[in-house]
């Protein structure tokens, strides 16, 4: 008897500790659902008083000024601009040290090289957005005189630097998963560590890399701290990389820091571009979570 | 309760099995049993009993589906995704796999050891004292010492451990740690050991000496074996049950089935045709 | 084979390049900001003269602000793990939670900060204490704890749960005293890294309005706050020599701050596997 009641208290509680780790995991659908709930909330606000043809279509942004526009594009371009110059780094340098990671280090080099790599998505980013302002850019401007203390240039190349190694690391990985068995096919067709290296492994991993790609250009997009130290507060629709530009993610940080009112259209201006920029990084996560799904199920 | 097993477990043999219509009631009774792995079909229709005290063993090939039906019989298969059960196993007459079942109350009475031996990374003591503690059944220190040392007896491996009972169960050898996790296993004194090809993994001499142990042990449990080494289920099983492709196709006293096989499958696996 | 050569030779060329330029940042850093290091420096407030700043309320707000997240973050992102790898595999609820989480992770860290601003300092009505900024940083972090955690209980052999369930023990005796004790060190190692990125946090926290100029060490939980990397941007962004030097000397300090946890966490990882042995 007694045995049977201590056997019902335990699956009492073996019901209650069930529940109560479910619902810590499900507490984290509630942020998900807290950030959509503050975004559209605000943003909503602030679209009764600007129309959003105005607000996705414009090319001035002076919400700040007296003279108030809100178009947003001028900071658009600037995350875009900025968010290239990266992509431009990281990518083929991400892609290449992958492929050196995967198929040519020896596994030696290769537990060195790794860890130390990811040192470099360890470095805080406002410690990157110092090495931009206070050492990148004054060497370049040794090349580049009509560089301005603030530019997309030098932001642009630190941030390239802090995504290489996770363009580098998931791409080693999607490299990694194609089997061994398609290498040796290509070696034993006579074909060069290089060439079944290019044309057999990298376009049999190739949605596994897209998805690196795709998340590497989300991290970009979504950095705030490199650019709102060393590329400026000024919102221009230009594709010259010397100049100062704003980022969005600059802009929300240029606001905070002032003292706008809470419920002022000013203040609302945080959360609609807080929304774009939500809108435009969930989009290309779902793509890559996609992608990698799918590149998963290839070979699996 | 126990009352209710009891005149439940008068249920004859031949319920479950027509080809041991005169035997005693058994232990364990499966009823057309069938189980999936997702879509896959593990096992069909197998009806089965299994004497008290005595060994049976489980032989057949690879994928034939005997360690499926092992671990139907302490519903360890509940722990495997997207798999189904249906049919019935009674232990002591009662259904296993009735709604408001204690899994957790049938597992201490029907233990398990594993092919291949999986001691925690504790040191021995702790693993052979871990069924006892979960099960509430550790008493006081000096108690669960006793039963501690109890089991590692039982189990034929105490003189081996008794000096270094607090060094890791890793330290010991392929054949120590089996030993061990069947004197785990034996320390929350269940009625009935399963056991999934125990010495699958060890050497020859390690072999002897789970087969002596198995001897030894079935005096107090019943025992039920797989093993895919015929010379085994010869040398220490009383009922052998052959399965082929997820059936149940001759279960018999062991000498018979090796010696005279009524299904023309089973002498071609007994003597070695194929598997 | 010459584009063999070509490969491996770019490729190591940009990976020493790569490692070359975070040299570089550390060798800039030193260089700048190490004569400004001193006992002063740590235990000093900020002052509008370069050379009598500080970093004490900054050093004690990280403090506050981490421990707190971390006091919030673990727990639960333990549990939801333990929920999802252990209790709820294959449902469409824990799915549904799965590709939730996953998102989570990869929303930029800003977009946390505006979550906090809405939700802890205004609805919730925190202000701009140190408890809406942890509330902000448990968030952040909190699915880099679950997604790591996982791992971790994903790398405990299937055969150690088999055998504590066959000897009777339940789901949570099998969590709590077999899976989650070998799953430790890579837990450890997980949170230790998911903190390390809550302190290194800038942008969320200038988002909820964390001050930037602080005078005075936070004494509670509702105490008005600053971090590390707050003071660090602050003084970055003061056109003066003598700011940048500041702000030099305060990465050196946030960088050593995290050299150590990484040690503790190696540390802890290792001392743990000899306690099991």
């Amino acid at each position: 008897m007694a045995m049977r009641l201590s056997n019902r208290i335990r699956r009492r509680a073996e019901t209650v500790i069930e529940c109560v780790l479910f619902l810590c995991a499900a507490g984290s659908v509630l942020i998900t659902a807290g950030i959509i709930a503050v975004l559209v909330m605000e943003t909503a606000a602030f679209l009764r008083d600007v129309s959003i043809v105005e607000f996705l279509t414009g090319t001035n942004w002076t919400p700040l000024f007296s003279d108030k526009h809100f178009g947003v594009l001028p900071l658009v371009a600037g995350t875009a601009l900025v968010s290239a110059i990266a992509m431009a780094i990281a990518l083929p340098a991400g892609l290449l040290s992958a492929i050196y990671l995967s198929e040519y280090a020896p596994s030696r080099v290769r537990r060195v090289l790794k860890p130390t790599l990811e040192l470099l998505a360890g470095v805080p980013t406002v410690v990157y957005g110092y090495f931009a302002l206070l050492f990148v850019t004054p060497l370049l401007q040794q090349w580049i005189p009509s560089l301005s203390g603030f530019n997309a240039l030098a932001p642009g190349l630190v941030m390239g630097l802090m995504i290489l190694p996770l363009v580098s690391s998931l791409s080693e990985d999607a490299l990694h998963a194609v089997p061994d068995g398609l290498r040796e096919a290509a070696f034993a067709l006579g074909s060069t560590r290089m060439q079944t290296t290019l044309r057999v492994v990298v376009p049999a991993a190739v949605s596994g890399i897209a998805a690196s790609f795709i998340l590497g250009i989300s991290r970009a997009i979504g950095e705030t701290m490199i650019v709102a130290v060393a590329a400026g507060q000024q919102p221009r629709l230009t594709a010259n990389p010397l100049v100062p530009v704003e980022t969005m993610t600059a802009y929300i940080v240029q606001v905070s820091l002032g003292d706008t009112p809470a419920g002022t259209l000013e203040y609302r201006t945080i959360f609609a571009v807080g929304m774009l920029l939500f809108i435009m990084t969930f989009t290309l996560n779902v793509v890559s979570n996609w992608l990698r799904q799918r590149f998963k199920g290839m070979y699996s | 309760m126990s009352r209710v097993y009891e005149a439940q477990s008068l249920l004859p043999f031949v319920t479950a099995s027509t080809t041991l219509a005169s035997e005693g009631p058994s232990k364990i009774a499966a009823t057309h049993l069938d189980f999936y792995y997702g879509q896959a079909q593990a096992l069909t229709d197998l009806s089965l009993g299994i004497p008290p005290n005595l060994v049976t063993a489980f032989i057949g090939p690879s994928g034939c589906g005997k360690s499926t039906f092992l671990r139907t019989l302490n519903r360890m298969n509940d722990i495997i995704p997207r798999t189904r059960v249906t049919g019935e196993v009674r232990i002591d007459g009662q259904d296993i796999y009735a709604p408001g079942t204690d899994v957790v109350a049938l597992r201490r009475k029907v233990g398990m050891v594993f092919q291949k031996s999986n001691p925690f990374p504790k040191s021995i003591f702790e693993n052979v004292a871990y069924g006892l503690r979960v099960n509430g059944l550790q008493g006081n220190r000096s108690e669960l010492n006793e039963r501690v040392e109890e089991s590692l007896r039982a189990a034929a491996i105490w003189d081996e451990v008794k000096d270094r009972l607090h060094q890791s169960a890793l330290s010991l050898s392929g054949g120590q740690q089996q030993r061990l996790c069947i004197a785990r296993t034996l320390a929350i004194q269940p009625e009935v050991v399963l056991m999934d090809e125990p010495a699958s993994a060890l050497d020859p001499m390690a072999t002897q000496r789970i087969e002596e142990l198995i001897f030894e042990l079935k005096k107090t449990y019943t025992i039920v074996i797989v093993t895919h080494n015929m010379q085994q289920a010869a040398r220490v099983s009383d009922r052998t049950a052959f399965f082929w492709l997820g059936r149940l196709i001759e279960y018999g006293p062991t000498d018979r089935l090796f010696t005279n096989p009524q299904e023309k499958l089973t002498e071609d696996y007994v003597t070695g045709r194929f598997g | 084979m010459f584009g063999d050569l070509l490969l491996q030779t770019m490729a190591i060329l940009i990976i020493l390049l790569a490692l070359m330029a975070l040299g570089a940042l550390l060798v800039d850093v030193f260089s700048d900001g190490f004569g400004r290091l001193s006992w002063a420096f740590l235990t000093s407030f900020p002052s509008r003269r370069a050379s009598d700043a500080g970093i004490y309320p900054a050093l004690i707000g990280t403090i506050f602000v981490i421990g707190l997240t971390a006091l919030v973050a673990v727990p639960v992102g333990i549990a939801s793990a333990i929920y999802l790898e252990e209790y709820g595999t294959g449902g469409r609820w824990s799915r549904l939670i799965e590709i939730n989480i996953a998102n989570l992770a990869g929303v930029p860290s800003i977009i946390y900060g505006l979550l906090g601003l809405g939700l802890f300092v205004r609805t919730l009505g925190f202000g701009r204490s140190v408890m809406a900024g942890s509330g902000t940083l448990a968030l952040l972090v909190l699915p880099v704890v679950i997604l790591s955690t996982r791992e971790a209980l994903r790398t405990v052999p299937f055969t150690i749960r088999e055998a504590s369930y066959a000897l009777g023990a339940t789901k949570w005796q099998t969590v709590w005293h077999q899976v989650l004790p070998v799953a430790m060190p890579g837990i450890l190692t997980g949170l230790i890294f998911a903190l390390s990125r809550a302190i290194g946090e800038t942008a969320p926290l200038i988002t909820i309005g964390a001050l930037t100029y602080v005078p005075f060490a936070p004494d509670g939980v509702w105490s008005p706050f600053t971090v590390l990397p707050i003071q660090i941007f602050n003084w970055l962004s003061r056109p003066q020599a003598a700011f940048a030097q500041n702000a030099s000397a305060g990465i050196i300090v946030l960088l050593l701050v995290l050299l150590g946890m990484n040690a503790v966490a190696i540390t802890l990882r290792d001392r743990y596997r000899r306690f099991r042995g």
